[in-house]
């Protein structure tokens, strides 16, 4: 029964998917984009990758769609400052995304993905395990992704500064 | 909890694959639809976010740890991505009082 619970969220995260890149006001396709992210956090846990989990909800949900929410609130943005594309360009979109996906689907239909372990008895997903690999074998790329926080940082700084001339 | 975790294995790996295809393409899809430069830059996450889900499963399914060190890495990027590319949207809005990725052409001389 529980096996449903799969379909369920795959079932949410599409549909919301769906519903972000179609939807005309910027401001409901961030907030179906935060729902999304959150039926995402949720397979993190069917899958046992607890740690994940969290991250996924603390960056994705509480700072990056926040940032997102703010710059469309900054800028004002609602339906009818939305640019409209012609339905010959829409339609194009729409089968040039298709076909990738029927691309991707035939090329990896004959695939055989023979699975290791259930994912429920996994269990490098927990905290206590990831935070070992992370600071045993990861520990350099780990510290560099300081300076890439730094280095985006001052970009962003440096990027928002009004002009002084 | 356990108990909810046990029956999980019903699930075959390849509903993971297809799963994260198709938000893949529903990605591709919104940054081809869309002239919202705001609503390009989503669907780039929507991409993101579903090799994220792909590696998160083959690595919980392989039992090796290094996929989710991986999407961890890529959650990093991610964030550092969207600050600096929203810090660049609103310059461009600051310049252009547009976020229309179609009044972008000064460039294309």
């Amino acid at each position: 029964m529980t096996e449903y619970i799969f379909y369920f969220l795959s079932f949410v995260s599409v549909l919301t998917a769906l519903l972000v890149i179609s939807a005309r006001n910027p401001v409901h396709s961030v907030l179906y984009l935060i729902l999304c992210f959150f039926s995402i956090a949720g397979h993190y846990i069917l899958l046992n990758a607890q740690f994940l989990a969290i991250v996924h909800i603390i960056v994705y949900s509480g700072a990056i769609m926040v940032l997102f929410l703010f710059v469309v609130m900054l800028l004002n943005m609602n339906a009818e400052s939305e640019p409209k594309k012609p339905m010959f360009a829409k339609l194009s979109a729409v089968i040039a995304g298709g076909s990738l996906f029927l691309v991707i689907v035939t090329a990896l239909k004959k695939a055989e993905m023979v699975p290791v372990i259930s994912p429920a008895e996994s269990e490098i997903g927990l905290v206590k395990n990831l935070g070992k690999v992370l600071f045993n074998d990861f520990l350099l790329p780990f510290e560099i992704t300081s300076v890439l926080f730094l280095s985006a940082m001052v970009g962003a700084v440096l990027l928002g500064k009004k002009e002084l001339d | 909890m356990q108990e909810l975790l046990q029956n999980v294995r019903l699930v075959p790996m390849e509903h993971y694959v297809w799963l994260s295809s198709l938000l893949f393409c529903i990605g591709v899809m919104g940054v081809l639809l869309r002239r919202n430069t705001i609503v390009m830059f989503m669907s780039i996450e929507l991409m993101l976010n579903a090799v994220n889900l792909l590696l998160v499963a083959f690595s919980a399914y392989a039992n090796k740890p290094e996929g989710e060190v991986f999407v961890f890495f890529v959650m990093v990027v991610a964030a550092a991505e969207v600050a600096v590319g929203l810090g660049l949207l609103v310059m461009i809005y600051r310049n252009q009082n547009t976020t229309d990725s179609q009044a972008l052409q000064t460039l294309k001389w």
